[in-house]
């Protein structure tokens, strides 16, 4: 680079630097206090000259992690599926065979979008708690299928009327059902933006922490969110301990992230803008 | 010859009585298709809209969750705001609007107007990576990093000593001036990288001719800010302010771990009111008064904004 241009560039690198590192920061002195020694008073940001990896196996162990990848994973691939599998349906009829009614109910869909979770949660616990699924993690699966529909439906509907009419008006001419439609048309064109769907409600139902933490009693049945307020009440006075355990249980987030970061990006821009 | 063919009335009512059986058959059809929309309808209706209406039924009654409701009228209402916990709870949450709001986008549009865009592939991966990283980790954690980061001998206090304003150095979330305004920076912390992302990549997609244009009519960068960078970044800023209000005016995952809305009620926020509410006092009227207030609020903040944004 020509030293016109970086000192022309310079202080914008400065700036994303400096928000770069401040982005970092927190998660660096959480790992330099999880290597520190177990019992000690360790301080802010410092290397320890001995570091404790060991650390890590013990917090594992009594975070119990082994449970919770498990309960998580089995919460997402409840929840993710399933979402997007019948949010596509309802916005390939909302948007593509145009059915009576469907307007009236993407409207009521989309004034939903914005609500925050403190006006569901109430009833929710008394409902989950109605119909025996308390304690269970069909009681955050189902729950979060339902809330998760304003914000797929709008997603897919978004994209199914990118999609130009005549391609469905072709398939009903071939005599293909709406079906088949959907299957063999409709859904290889779709792909992209299921792809990001699914990853932005990957991502917001393993750090989903307020409905785990009410709609499931068992910490051990949690999202590994949720699970972390158990962990952290327990082990309060061990900032070690507990550093170590807060950082293996946003690993796996953090882990899907940096492999996927290319796909992550593009989705959480594209979903803010959208939503 | 046209002899064989019908009298134009009778051509016609058969030619109507067709066309009305096609549509009658299409009709059919498109209400066939709600077996596409009912899972979801289904699936929304019981677990979303149905404890929405719950909700604000629940709020006009006495109830423990356990024992018979009792209809108190708008008592729980009028509790939100004279009880000194909910009100004040209802008052953070518009103060935390500046930290999770205000803050960031100021940020944001200075990095972003500054920088334009990000050259360089390695560069480019490693700040979106970064700036990414509080977005992606859950807000819970996030609450653990930063109760470690303003500890007593945290990263916070640490700096301060190391540029000699040790004398400043405190327990920030236990102390009962600051605790708010350090819960507050944990929501900039959250937002800016998003926000500065999202304008980053509006203002790349501004034409760089506007930029020129603006250059030879004699526009200093700051006239070119008002004059090309912010309007331009209309959308993006509309969508960087709307998701950062709601994530302030509902922010519970990272009080809850952080403060549980302590010392006293210094960092109470509406979420962990609603959460204590139901789930500690058994008050579940009380509660969903509070959380119906919330929602309003938010309605309230978001709809003009929206257009605000939207408008050409």
């Amino acid at each position: 680079m020509p030293t016109r241009t970086l000192r022309r560039r310079a202080p914008g690198l400065v700036l994303i630097a400096a928000a770069g590192l401040y982005s970092v920061v927190p998660l660096l002195s959480m790992i330099s206090a999880a290597l520190a020694p177990q019992g000690s008073f360790p301080s802010g940001l410092s290397w320890p000259s001995h570091p404790h990896w060991h650390n890590f196996v013990d917090a594992w162990n009594v975070a119990n992690i082994t449970t919770l990848l498990k309960s998580s994973t089995l919460i997402v691939f409840g929840v993710v599926p399933a979402a997007v599998l019948i949010s596509t349906m309802a916005a390939y009829a909302i948007a593509v065979l145009d059915i009576p009614l469907g307007r009236v109910f993407y409207t009521v869909l989309v004034l939903t979008l914005t609500l925050p979770y403190e006006i569901v949660i109430v009833p929710l616990y008394e409902q989950v708690k109605e119909m025996g699924l308390l304690g269970s993690q069909w009681a955050l699966v189902l729950p979060l299928i339902g809330l998760n529909m304003p914000f797929a439906v709008f997603w897919m509907r978004a994209h199914f009327v990118t999609v130009p009419r005549e391609l469905s008006e072709a398939a009903g001419i071939d005599g293909a059902g709406p079906w088949r439609a959907l299957w063999h048309i409709h859904l290889p064109l779709a792909r992209p933006a299921i792809a990001s769907l699914a990853l932005l409600m990957f991502l917001s139902t393993w750090n989903q922490f307020l409905l785990a933490l009410v709609l499931i009693d068992d910490p051990d049945k949690r999202t590994m969110a949720g699970a972390l307020q158990a962990f952290t009440t327990k082990y309060s006075t061990d900032q070690v301990l507990l550093n170590a355990g807060a950082l293996l249980i946003m690993a796996p987030t953090i882990l899907v992230f940096l492999f996927l970061q290319r796909h992550f990006v593009k989705a959480l821009l594209q979903g803010s803008v959208k939503g | 010859m046209r002899l064989t063919t019908p009298p134009a009335t009778v051509q016609e009512e058969g030619a109507t009585a067709a066309r009305s059986r096609t549509r009658r058959r299409l009709r059919a059809r498109r209400w066939a298709g709600w077996l596409f929309a009912l899972p979801a309808l289904a699936f929304y209706g019981v677990f979303n809209f149905r404890p929405v209406l719950m909700s604000i039924q629940y709020s006009f009654y006495d109830w423990d969750g356990v024992g018979a409701a009792t209809w108190v009228g708008l008592k729980n209402y009028t509790e939100v705001f004279t009880d000194h916990e909910q009100l004040t709870s209802l008052l953070h949450a518009f103060y935390l609007i500046v930290f999770f709001t205000v803050l960031p986008l100021t940020l944001a549009l200075i990095t972003a107007s500054v920088l334009r865009e990000i050259q360089g592939r390695f560069t480019g991966a490693l700040a979106r990576t970064l700036l990414f990283l509080p977005q992606i980790i859950p807000g819970a954690a996030a609450g653990v990093a930063w109760t470690w980061m303003y500890s007593d001998n945290g990263v916070v206090n640490q700096f301060l000593h190391a540029i000699g304003l040790g004398s400043l150095a405190r327990p920030w979330l236990a102390d009962f001036t600051w605790s708010l305004t350090a819960v507050g920076f944990i929501g900039t912390w959250l937002s800016t990288g998003l926000c500065t992302m999202l304008l980053l990549a509006g203002i790349g997609k501004i034409d760089g001719s506007l930029y020129e244009a603006a250059r030879i009519d004699g526009a200093g960068p700051i006239r070119q800010f008002r004059a090309v960078t912010l309007p331009g970044l209309r959308n993006e800023i509309g969508v960087c302010v709307t998701i950062t209000i709601i994530a302030a005016l509902a922010s519970f995952d990272v009080v809850y771990l952080a403060t549980q809305g302590g010392p006293g009620t210094q960092t109470m926020v509406p979420g962990v009111a609603v959460y204590n509410l139901a789930f500690n006092d058994n008050r579940l009227g009380a509660a969903s008064a509070l959380a119906v207030v919330l929602t309003l609020i938010v309605i309230a903040v978001i709809a003009p904004l929206q257009r605000l944004f939207r408008e050409k």
